[in-house]
Protein backbone atom coordinates (compact mmCIF):
# COMPACT_ATOMS: atom_id res chain seq x y z
CA UNK A 1 0.00 0.00 0.00
CA UNK A 2 1.20 3.50 -1.08
CA UNK A 3 0.07 4.64 1.97
CA UNK A 4 2.28 2.96 4.27
CA UNK A 5 5.28 4.74 3.05
CA UNK A 6 4.70 7.78 4.79
CA UNK A 7 2.42 6.56 7.74
CA UNK A 8 4.40 7.75 10.46
CA UNK A 9 2.58 11.01 10.18
CA UNK A 10 -0.61 9.51 8.04
CA UNK A 11 -3.11 10.14 10.86
CA UNK A 12 -1.91 13.95 10.73
CA UNK A 13 -2.26 13.95 7.67
CA UNK A 14 -5.59 12.24 7.48
CA UNK A 15 -6.91 14.61 10.25
CA UNK A 16 -5.73 17.35 8.31
CA UNK A 17 -6.76 16.54 4.66
CA UNK A 18 -10.77 16.28 5.91
CA UNK A 19 -9.89 19.90 8.33
CA UNK A 20 -9.01 21.42 4.75
CA UNK A 21 -11.82 20.18 3.16
CA UNK A 22 -14.76 20.55 5.87
CA UNK A 23 -13.16 24.36 6.53
CA UNK A 24 -13.43 25.04 2.53
CA UNK A 25 -16.17 23.56 1.39
CA UNK A 26 -19.68 25.54 1.16
CA UNK A 27 -22.66 23.46 0.72
CA UNK A 28 -21.87 20.18 2.52
CA UNK A 29 -23.13 16.70 0.95
CA UNK A 30 -22.40 16.09 -2.54
CA UNK A 31 -20.62 19.42 -3.10
CA UNK A 32 -18.52 17.96 -0.14
CA UNK A 33 -18.09 14.33 -1.61
CA UNK A 34 -16.61 15.50 -5.04
CA UNK A 35 -13.92 17.29 -2.98
CA UNK A 36 -13.11 14.09 -0.79
CA UNK A 37 -12.80 11.93 -3.44
CA UNK A 38 -10.09 14.22 -5.41
CA UNK A 39 -8.66 14.58 -2.52
CA UNK A 40 -8.18 11.01 -1.39
CA UNK A 41 -8.20 8.90 -4.19
CA UNK A 42 -6.36 11.55 -6.99
CA UNK A 43 -3.77 13.44 -5.10
CA UNK A 44 -2.68 10.90 -2.02
CA UNK A 45 -3.61 7.71 -3.42
CA UNK A 46 -5.16 6.71 -0.22
CA UNK A 47 -8.10 4.48 -1.62
CA UNK A 48 -8.44 3.17 -4.59
CA UNK A 49 -11.38 4.86 -6.68
CA UNK A 50 -13.74 1.34 -6.71
CA UNK A 51 -13.11 1.43 -2.97
CA UNK A 52 -13.86 4.74 -2.21
CA UNK A 53 -17.27 4.00 -4.19
CA UNK A 54 -17.94 1.08 -2.35
CA UNK A 55 -17.52 3.30 1.01
CA UNK A 56 -19.98 5.67 -0.53
CA UNK A 57 -22.65 3.58 -1.17
CA UNK A 58 -22.41 2.63 2.42
CA UNK A 59 -22.03 6.26 3.70
CA UNK A 60 -25.04 7.27 1.55
CA UNK A 61 -27.35 4.01 3.24
CA UNK A 62 -26.58 5.18 6.86
CA UNK A 63 -28.33 7.51 8.13
CA UNK A 64 -26.82 11.16 9.33
CA UNK A 65 -24.53 13.84 7.55
CA UNK A 66 -22.91 12.78 4.64
CA UNK A 67 -19.48 14.19 4.99
CA UNK A 68 -19.19 12.62 8.24
CA UNK A 69 -20.11 9.44 7.15
CA UNK A 70 -17.90 9.15 4.29
CA UNK A 71 -14.93 10.52 6.55
CA UNK A 72 -15.57 8.04 9.07
CA UNK A 73 -15.86 5.03 6.54
CA UNK A 74 -12.60 6.27 4.75
CA UNK A 75 -10.70 7.36 7.87
CA UNK A 76 -11.84 3.35 9.12
CA UNK A 77 -10.71 1.75 5.86
CA UNK A 78 -7.29 3.28 6.30
CA UNK A 79 -6.38 3.16 10.23
CA UNK A 80 -8.97 1.38 11.50
CA UNK A 81 -11.06 3.19 14.63
CA UNK A 82 -8.48 5.81 15.36
CA UNK A 83 -8.26 6.78 11.94
CA UNK A 84 -11.88 7.17 11.33
CA UNK A 85 -12.80 9.24 14.99
CA UNK A 86 -9.59 11.95 13.44
CA UNK A 87 -10.95 11.58 9.57
CA UNK A 88 -14.76 12.52 11.39
CA UNK A 89 -13.04 15.27 13.87
CA UNK A 90 -11.39 17.10 10.93
CA UNK A 91 -14.78 17.15 8.88
CA UNK A 92 -16.48 18.57 12.01
CA UNK A 93 -14.45 20.67 13.59
CA UNK A 94 -13.99 24.07 10.97
CA UNK A 95 -17.33 24.41 10.36
CA UNK A 96 -18.13 24.17 14.53
CA UNK A 97 -15.78 26.49 15.51
CA UNK A 98 -16.55 28.78 13.02
CA UNK A 99 -20.16 28.61 13.82
CA UNK A 100 -19.27 29.17 17.91
CA UNK A 101 -17.80 32.27 16.33
CA UNK A 102 -20.55 33.36 14.82
CA UNK A 103 -22.84 32.16 17.84
CA UNK A 104 -20.76 33.79 20.00
CA UNK A 105 -20.81 37.59 18.70
CA UNK A 106 -24.54 36.94 16.46
CA UNK A 107 -26.61 36.51 19.28
CA UNK A 108 -30.62 36.32 18.66
CA UNK A 109 -31.03 39.55 21.02
CA UNK A 110 -28.36 41.03 17.98
CA UNK A 111 -30.07 39.76 15.24
CA UNK A 112 -33.29 41.38 16.59
CA UNK A 113 -32.39 44.45 18.72
CA UNK A 114 -29.66 45.79 16.00
CA UNK A 115 -31.77 48.00 13.32
CA UNK A 116 -28.65 47.28 10.42
CA UNK A 117 -28.44 43.64 11.44
CA UNK A 118 -32.22 43.16 11.62
CA UNK A 119 -32.74 44.65 8.19
CA UNK A 120 -30.53 42.55 6.58
CA UNK A 121 -32.08 39.44 7.78
CA UNK A 122 -35.50 40.48 7.09
CA UNK A 123 -34.41 40.96 3.45
CA UNK A 124 -32.60 37.37 3.41
CA UNK A 125 -35.37 35.66 5.21
CA UNK A 126 -37.63 35.29 2.04
CA UNK A 127 -34.60 34.59 0.17
CA UNK A 128 -34.12 31.16 2.51
CA UNK A 129 -37.34 29.78 1.91
CA UNK A 130 -36.69 30.12 -2.08
CA UNK A 131 -33.39 28.00 -1.56
CA UNK A 132 -35.51 25.47 -0.11
CA UNK A 133 -37.94 25.13 -2.53
CA UNK A 134 -35.34 24.67 -5.23
CA UNK A 135 -34.19 21.37 -3.41
CA UNK A 136 -37.89 20.29 -3.59
CA UNK A 137 -38.15 20.29 -7.11
CA UNK A 138 -35.00 18.62 -7.86
CA UNK A 139 -35.47 15.94 -5.82
CA UNK A 140 -38.71 15.29 -7.05
CA UNK A 141 -37.53 15.24 -10.77
CA UNK A 142 -34.87 13.04 -9.08
CA UNK A 143 -37.12 10.66 -6.96
CA UNK A 144 -38.53 9.94 -10.54
CA UNK A 145 -42.23 10.68 -9.24
CA UNK A 146 -45.19 8.98 -10.83
CA UNK A 147 -49.46 9.46 -10.83
CA UNK A 148 -49.04 6.01 -8.72
CA UNK A 149 -46.13 7.92 -6.14
CA UNK A 150 -46.43 11.82 -6.13
CA UNK A 151 -48.92 11.45 -3.23
CA UNK A 152 -46.18 9.92 -0.59
CA UNK A 153 -44.49 13.44 -0.76
CA UNK A 154 -47.81 15.45 -0.73
CA UNK A 155 -49.22 13.70 1.98
CA UNK A 156 -45.84 13.72 4.20
CA UNK A 157 -45.96 17.77 3.45
CA UNK A 158 -49.23 18.22 4.25
CA UNK A 159 -49.30 16.03 7.62
CA UNK A 160 -45.89 17.48 8.47
CA UNK A 161 -46.81 21.15 8.23
CA UNK A 162 -50.12 20.92 10.10
CA UNK A 163 -48.44 20.42 12.95
CA UNK A 164 -50.73 18.18 14.92
CA UNK A 165 -48.93 16.08 17.15
CA UNK A 166 -47.85 12.67 16.49
CA UNK A 167 -49.22 12.28 12.70
CA UNK A 168 -47.23 15.54 11.54
CA UNK A 169 -43.77 13.66 13.03
CA UNK A 170 -41.41 13.24 10.07
CA UNK A 171 -39.78 10.62 11.70
CA UNK A 172 -42.80 8.97 11.35
CA UNK A 173 -43.20 8.96 7.74
CA UNK A 174 -39.11 8.32 7.10
CA UNK A 175 -39.90 5.12 9.01
CA UNK A 176 -43.09 4.50 7.12
CA UNK A 177 -41.10 5.03 3.83
CA UNK A 178 -38.31 2.60 4.75
CA UNK A 179 -40.71 -0.14 5.34
CA UNK A 180 -42.89 0.82 2.73
CA UNK A 181 -40.26 0.09 0.37
CA UNK A 182 -39.10 -2.90 1.59
CA UNK A 183 -42.61 -4.14 1.93
CA UNK A 184 -43.07 -3.89 -1.65
CA UNK A 185 -39.92 -5.25 -2.67
CA UNK A 186 -40.43 -8.14 -0.79
CA UNK A 187 -44.10 -8.50 -1.75
CA UNK A 188 -42.65 -8.76 -5.80
CA UNK A 189 -39.80 -11.24 -4.72
CA UNK A 190 -42.13 -13.72 -3.24
CA UNK A 191 -44.53 -13.71 -6.46
CA UNK A 192 -41.71 -13.84 -8.87
CA UNK A 193 -40.58 -16.71 -6.86
CA UNK A 194 -43.53 -18.74 -6.65
CA UNK A 195 -43.81 -17.70 -10.38
CA UNK A 196 -40.55 -19.41 -10.11
CA UNK A 197 -41.25 -22.53 -8.63
CA UNK A 198 -44.63 -23.24 -10.83
CA UNK A 199 -42.58 -23.01 -14.38
CA UNK A 200 -40.45 -26.17 -14.03
CA UNK B 1 -35.61 16.95 32.26
CA UNK B 2 -32.42 18.36 31.94
CA UNK B 3 -31.79 20.73 29.18
CA UNK B 4 -28.74 19.24 28.44
CA UNK B 5 -29.74 15.76 28.15
CA UNK B 6 -32.84 17.09 26.50
CA UNK B 7 -30.48 18.43 23.55
CA UNK B 8 -28.47 15.52 23.56
CA UNK B 9 -31.95 12.99 22.72
CA UNK B 10 -32.99 15.80 20.39
CA UNK B 11 -29.96 15.58 18.16
CA UNK B 12 -29.55 11.74 18.37
CA UNK B 13 -32.78 11.92 17.21
CA UNK B 14 -32.28 13.75 14.06
CA UNK B 15 -28.69 12.10 13.29
CA UNK B 16 -30.31 8.84 13.56
CA UNK B 17 -33.66 10.03 11.28
CA UNK B 18 -31.41 12.40 9.00
CA UNK B 19 -31.82 10.77 5.64
CA UNK B 20 -31.82 12.11 2.68
CA UNK B 21 -29.09 15.25 3.28
CA UNK B 22 -28.96 18.80 5.12
CA UNK B 23 -32.66 20.20 3.72
CA UNK B 24 -34.19 17.00 4.93
CA UNK B 25 -33.13 17.70 8.30
CA UNK B 26 -34.30 20.66 8.41
CA UNK B 27 -37.58 19.31 8.56
CA UNK B 28 -36.73 16.77 11.73
CA UNK B 29 -34.83 20.18 13.16
CA UNK B 30 -37.87 22.65 12.35
CA UNK B 31 -40.24 19.81 14.31
CA UNK B 32 -38.03 18.66 17.35
CA UNK B 33 -36.08 22.08 18.22
CA UNK B 34 -38.51 24.72 16.92
CA UNK B 35 -41.97 23.55 17.31
CA UNK B 36 -41.69 21.06 20.07
CA UNK B 37 -39.11 22.35 22.20
CA UNK B 38 -39.28 26.26 21.19
CA UNK B 39 -35.62 26.60 22.23
CA UNK B 40 -35.31 28.91 19.04
CA UNK B 41 -38.25 31.15 17.18
CA UNK B 42 -38.88 30.25 13.89
CA UNK B 43 -36.85 34.01 12.67
CA UNK B 44 -33.93 32.03 14.53
CA UNK B 45 -34.37 28.95 12.64
CA UNK B 46 -34.39 30.91 9.60
CA UNK B 47 -30.97 32.65 9.92
CA UNK B 48 -29.42 29.89 11.05
CA UNK B 49 -30.25 27.71 8.00
CA UNK B 50 -29.05 31.54 6.20
CA UNK B 51 -26.05 31.15 7.80
CA UNK B 52 -25.41 27.53 7.31
CA UNK B 53 -25.55 28.28 3.51
CA UNK B 54 -22.99 31.37 4.28
CA UNK B 55 -20.52 29.09 6.35
CA UNK B 56 -18.12 26.01 5.13
CA UNK B 57 -19.33 22.64 6.50
CA UNK B 58 -22.81 20.46 6.38
CA UNK B 59 -26.01 22.48 7.64
CA UNK B 60 -26.73 19.24 10.18
CA UNK B 61 -23.27 20.27 12.34
CA UNK B 62 -23.83 23.97 11.64
CA UNK B 63 -27.48 23.96 13.37
CA UNK B 64 -26.60 21.59 16.30
CA UNK B 65 -23.50 24.19 16.92
CA UNK B 66 -25.26 26.98 16.94
CA UNK B 67 -28.86 25.97 18.47
CA UNK B 68 -26.75 23.94 21.19
CA UNK B 69 -24.84 27.15 21.82
CA UNK B 70 -28.15 29.07 22.36
CA UNK B 71 -30.90 26.66 23.53
CA UNK B 72 -29.58 26.48 27.31
CA UNK B 73 -30.01 30.18 27.76
CA UNK B 74 -33.37 30.00 26.11
CA UNK B 75 -34.18 27.04 28.59
CA UNK B 76 -33.23 28.81 31.57
CA UNK B 77 -31.36 32.28 32.09
CA UNK B 78 -29.34 31.17 34.75
CA UNK B 79 -27.11 29.10 31.91
CA UNK B 80 -26.80 31.95 29.23
CA UNK B 81 -22.99 32.14 30.59
CA UNK B 82 -20.80 31.27 27.51
CA UNK B 83 -19.73 28.45 28.99
CA UNK B 84 -22.91 26.47 29.02
CA UNK B 85 -23.59 27.49 25.67
CA UNK B 86 -20.06 26.20 24.41
CA UNK B 87 -21.18 23.03 26.47
CA UNK B 88 -24.86 23.11 24.90
CA UNK B 89 -22.94 23.48 21.26
CA UNK B 90 -20.47 20.47 21.70
CA UNK B 91 -23.02 18.61 23.15
CA UNK B 92 -25.16 18.35 20.40
CA UNK B 93 -22.71 18.71 17.41
CA UNK B 94 -21.12 15.00 19.47
CA UNK B 95 -24.93 13.83 19.23
CA UNK B 96 -26.02 14.47 15.54
CA UNK B 97 -22.79 12.91 14.40
CA UNK B 98 -21.65 10.16 17.12
CA UNK B 99 -24.57 7.80 16.57
CA UNK B 100 -23.89 7.80 12.44
CA UNK B 101 -19.97 8.01 13.31
CA UNK B 102 -20.94 4.14 14.85
CA UNK B 103 -22.83 3.06 12.20
CA UNK B 104 -20.67 3.30 10.01
CA UNK B 105 -18.29 1.14 11.78
CA UNK B 106 -20.26 -1.21 12.93
CA UNK B 107 -22.57 -1.79 10.36
CA UNK B 108 -20.67 -1.57 7.29
CA UNK B 109 -20.67 -5.51 6.67
CA UNK B 110 -24.53 -5.23 7.35
CA UNK B 111 -25.11 -2.76 4.33
CA UNK B 112 -22.63 -4.48 1.92
CA UNK B 113 -24.99 -7.71 2.36
CA UNK B 114 -28.08 -5.87 1.97
CA UNK B 115 -26.76 -4.01 -0.92
CA UNK B 116 -26.63 -7.06 -2.49
CA UNK B 117 -29.95 -8.50 -2.35
CA UNK B 118 -31.33 -5.41 -3.15
CA UNK B 119 -33.19 -4.63 0.07
CA UNK B 120 -31.40 -1.29 0.80
CA UNK B 121 -31.99 -0.41 -2.68
CA UNK B 122 -35.75 -0.94 -1.86
CA UNK B 123 -35.66 0.82 1.09
CA UNK B 124 -34.22 3.53 -0.12
CA UNK B 125 -37.57 3.06 -3.04
CA UNK B 126 -39.36 4.27 -0.85
CA UNK B 127 -37.36 6.62 1.42
CA UNK B 128 -37.26 9.05 -1.52
CA UNK B 129 -40.39 9.97 -2.14
CA UNK B 130 -40.61 10.73 1.82
CA UNK B 131 -37.48 12.96 1.06
CA UNK B 132 -39.14 15.33 -1.21
CA UNK B 133 -42.21 16.11 1.04
CA UNK B 134 -40.07 16.49 4.44
CA UNK B 135 -38.15 18.98 2.15
CA UNK B 136 -41.48 20.37 1.41
CA UNK B 137 -42.47 20.73 4.74
CA UNK B 138 -39.00 22.64 5.89
CA UNK B 139 -40.07 25.09 3.22
CA UNK B 140 -44.19 25.39 3.95
CA UNK B 141 -43.28 25.83 7.46
CA UNK B 142 -40.97 28.79 6.83
CA UNK B 143 -43.21 30.38 4.55
CA UNK B 144 -44.78 32.31 7.70
CA UNK B 145 -45.71 35.95 9.25
CA UNK B 146 -42.35 35.69 11.32
CA UNK B 147 -40.59 35.29 7.57
CA UNK B 148 -42.33 37.15 5.33
CA UNK B 149 -44.06 39.80 7.14
CA UNK B 150 -42.62 40.57 10.66
CA UNK B 151 -43.94 44.23 10.41
CA UNK B 152 -47.64 43.35 9.87
CA UNK B 153 -47.77 45.82 6.59
CA UNK B 154 -48.87 45.03 3.17
CA UNK B 155 -46.04 46.34 1.07
CA UNK B 156 -43.55 43.92 3.26
CA UNK B 157 -45.35 41.32 2.45
CA UNK B 158 -45.31 42.40 -1.29
CA UNK B 159 -41.47 43.06 -1.06
CA UNK B 160 -40.70 39.30 0.82
CA UNK B 161 -42.90 37.38 -1.91
CA UNK B 162 -40.85 39.62 -4.47
CA UNK B 163 -37.82 38.34 -2.69
CA UNK B 164 -38.47 34.74 -2.61
CA UNK B 165 -39.57 34.90 -6.22
CA UNK B 166 -36.66 36.46 -7.59
CA UNK B 167 -34.22 34.36 -5.45
CA UNK B 168 -35.53 31.26 -6.51
CA UNK B 169 -35.84 31.87 -9.87
CA UNK B 170 -31.60 32.85 -10.12
CA UNK B 171 -31.16 29.33 -8.01
CA UNK B 172 -33.14 27.30 -10.28
CA UNK B 173 -33.09 28.23 -13.58
CA UNK B 174 -29.24 28.79 -14.69
CA UNK B 175 -28.64 32.00 -16.58
CA UNK B 176 -27.83 31.02 -20.63
CA UNK B 177 -25.28 33.46 -22.44
CA UNK B 178 -24.43 32.64 -26.08
CA UNK B 179 -20.87 30.71 -24.90
CA UNK B 180 -21.28 29.02 -21.36
CA UNK B 181 -24.71 28.65 -18.68
CA UNK B 182 -23.83 30.25 -15.05
CA UNK B 183 -25.02 29.31 -11.95
CA UNK B 184 -25.72 31.59 -9.83
CA UNK B 185 -24.40 30.65 -5.93
CA UNK B 186 -27.03 30.45 -2.53
CA UNK B 187 -24.44 32.69 -1.04
CA UNK B 188 -24.31 35.46 -3.71
CA UNK B 189 -28.33 35.30 -3.70
CA UNK B 190 -28.33 35.58 0.37
CA UNK B 191 -26.15 38.47 -0.04
CA UNK B 192 -28.10 39.96 -2.36
CA UNK B 193 -31.25 39.46 -0.23
CA UNK B 194 -29.32 41.02 2.51
CA UNK B 195 -28.16 44.13 0.51
CA UNK B 196 -32.19 44.45 -0.34
CA UNK B 197 -33.03 44.48 3.34
CA UNK B 198 -30.76 46.97 4.32
CA UNK B 199 -32.01 49.50 1.54
CA UNK B 200 -35.61 48.97 1.90
CA UNK B 201 -35.60 48.38 5.85
CA UNK B 202 -32.43 49.65 7.36
CA UNK B 203 -31.71 52.97 6.10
Amino acid sequence: MKSNTKSGNIYWQLFASFFKIGAFTFGGGWAMISIIEREIVDKHHWIERDDFLDLLAIAQSLPGILAVNIATAVGDKLRGTRGSMLAAAGTILPSFLIILAIAIFLTPDIIKNNRVISSIFMGIRPAVVALIIAPVITSAKAAKLTWKTIWIPLVTALMISLDLGFVSNPILYIVLGGLGGYAFWALANRKLNKKKEVKP
Amino acid sequence: MNIYLKLIWAYIKIGIFGFGGGYAMLSLVEKIVVSDNKWISEQMFTDIVAISQMTPGPIGINSATYIGFVAPGAYNPALSGPLWSILGSILATLAVTVPSFFLVLYCSHFIRRHNESGAIKAIFSGLRPVVVGLIASAAIMLMNSANFNPEGTVSQLWISIAICAASFCLVYFPIQTKSKTIKIHPILIIILAGLAGYLLYGI
